[in-house]
């Protein structure tokens, strides 16, 4: 075992709503989680897509926010002390002997486990690339979808695409240290804070920056440099010189390395049974929008039963002796203590 | 009633719509390939078409909340509309639209 291995009872693929109440459930078996997800946040969509959105058919809750469930998730989790990874990608699933999972992420973690649990949604969310010819050509060496060291953008001249937040904010934040820097964007509207819009007006007004009204027609370059940006307008074209180039139209999901786990998939959805939500392979699960049964509905009611039954038959795969008597939380003394109930 | 897809291949086919029903359903319940992943909350314009300009003036005209969304599609056009925001009546009958690249099921990500 090398140093870096993380060793739990599970590892849950994904903190959204059904991620999160898998921890509830396999917390009150004694059973401990590690979470990991590739947003820099839990909720999964229902924090990245439409976390001020009402949601009305969660059972109890006649109205409530993508956020407020994210919260009353985590907080619900909370007693049974999981560990939340961010930011990451599991990329690798390999079966060890005696049964044993090693889960291994693109930010170089192992995690040993017995139980991997999928609740992975519609896959992991990953930004949006344009329709530009060639773009990938160019993708993390000068055009960027993040910005993981401001050093890599100092007096290169910038042009960063979009209108929402994360447009406005890097358009704020790398102008100081830019060469020159145009924000383009389809209208002259903007759907970020309107701090960050008036401050872009006035950085435009003072002539620091420019604004272009268009959209990203095509790129010249040559060697994963690009050297101008052509955007095109109610005007025509125009030629924009640019060494780096940032477009910022969110993000949108994608199955991923799921796709090469040797599990039965039905149409990009991974094939469970509906007494334990197990895969085609022993002690991997999957739960929520993720799963495909005959009959499965996407909503996060269902993905709360699923998670409900999934953690029973992981119980008998972790702890392969214990009996487990059913219980319910509001009567047994048992589980309320495992919740902090005083 | 119906509406006309054009898909991705440039083939339009006639599908029966119902009233109250958003073109999106309409266009996913025929099995065509539509990402649409949010379900129609108007939040991720997965689900981006292209309005054939004679019924661009015959359609309710997009809300802020929408031309927002739209800001999410890298493949935005002047007839850009998302299909989960158009609500079937008898009026949309003989609607055409057809699906955007960014409203593929497998659409490009970086």
């Amino acid at each position: 075992m090398s140093e870096q291995e993380i060793v739990t009872d599970v590892v849950i693929i994904g903190a959204g709503p059904v991620g999160l109440f898998a921890v509830f459930e396999l917390g009150l078996l004694d059973i401990k989680c590690h979470l990991i997800d590739i947003l820099d946040k839990p909720g999964g969509q229902c924090a990245e897509l439409y976390p001020e959105k009402p949601i009305y058919d969660i059972p109890a809750f006649p109205e409530i926010s993508g956020q407020e469930l994210t919260d009353n998730l985590l907080k619900q989790a909370e007693p049974f002390g999981p560990t939340y990874h961010y930011n990451r990608m599991v990329n690798e699933l390999e079966k060890q002997d005696k049964g044993d999972y090693l889960v291994k992420t693109d930010a170089g973690e192992t995690f040993r486990c017995k139980v991997v649990v999928i609740a992975a949604g519609g896959g992991s969310f990953q930004p949006k690339r344009p329709p530009v010819p060639n773009i990938e050509d160019y993708e993390n060496t000068s055009v960027f979808y993040a910005v993981r060291k401001m050093d890599d953008f100092r007096d290169h001249d910038i042009v960063i695409v979009g209108g929402g937040d994360s447009a406005l904010d890097w358009t704020l934040n790398l102008a100081p240290l830019a060469k020159s820097l145009t924000l383009v964007h389809r209208r002259d509207s903007f759907r970020a804070h309107t701090d960050s819009v008036n401050k872009m007006r006035a950085l435009v007004e003072e002539g620091k920056i420019n604004f272009e009204l268009g959209q990203i027609a095509s790129l010249e370059g040559e060697n994963g440099q690009i050297s101008a940006v052509n955007i095109k307008n109610a005007d025509g074209e125009k030629s924009l010189p640019a060494t780096r180039l940032m477009p910022f139209f969110g993000l949108t999901m994608k199955l991923g390395p799921v796709a090469n786990w040797g599990l039965n998939l039905h149409e990009n959805l991974i094939e469970v049974d509906t007494e334990k939500f197990a895969t085609s392979e022993e002690g991997i699960f999957a739960i929520g929008d993720i799963n495909y049964y005959p009959g499965k509905l996407k909503l996060i009611l269902s993905g709360f039963h699923e998670a409900a039954l999934m953690a029973q038959a992981a119980k008998k795969i972790i702890h392969p002796d214990e009996k487990v008597v059913f219980q319910y939380t509001t009567s047994s003394t048992k589980l309320q203590k495992k919740l902090g109930v005083k | 009633m119906h509406i006309y897809v054009t898909d991705h291949n440039g083939k339009e086919h006639e599908l029966e719509a119902l009233e109250g029903w958003r073109v999106m359903e309409v266009i996913r319940d025929w099995g065509l390939p539509i990402k649409a992943e949010c379900g129609g909350a108007c939040a991720c314009a997965t689900c981006h078409v292209f309005v054939d300009p004679d019924w661009q003036d015959k359609l309710h005209a997009a809300s802020d909340e929408e031309e927002d969304m739209l800001d999410m599609v890298p493949d935005v056009e002047d007839n850009s509309r998302l299909s989960c925001q158009i609500l079937m009546s008898e009026e949309l009958d003989g609607l055409k639209v057809s699906l955007a690249p960014s409203a593929k099921p497998d659409a490009e990500v970086a």
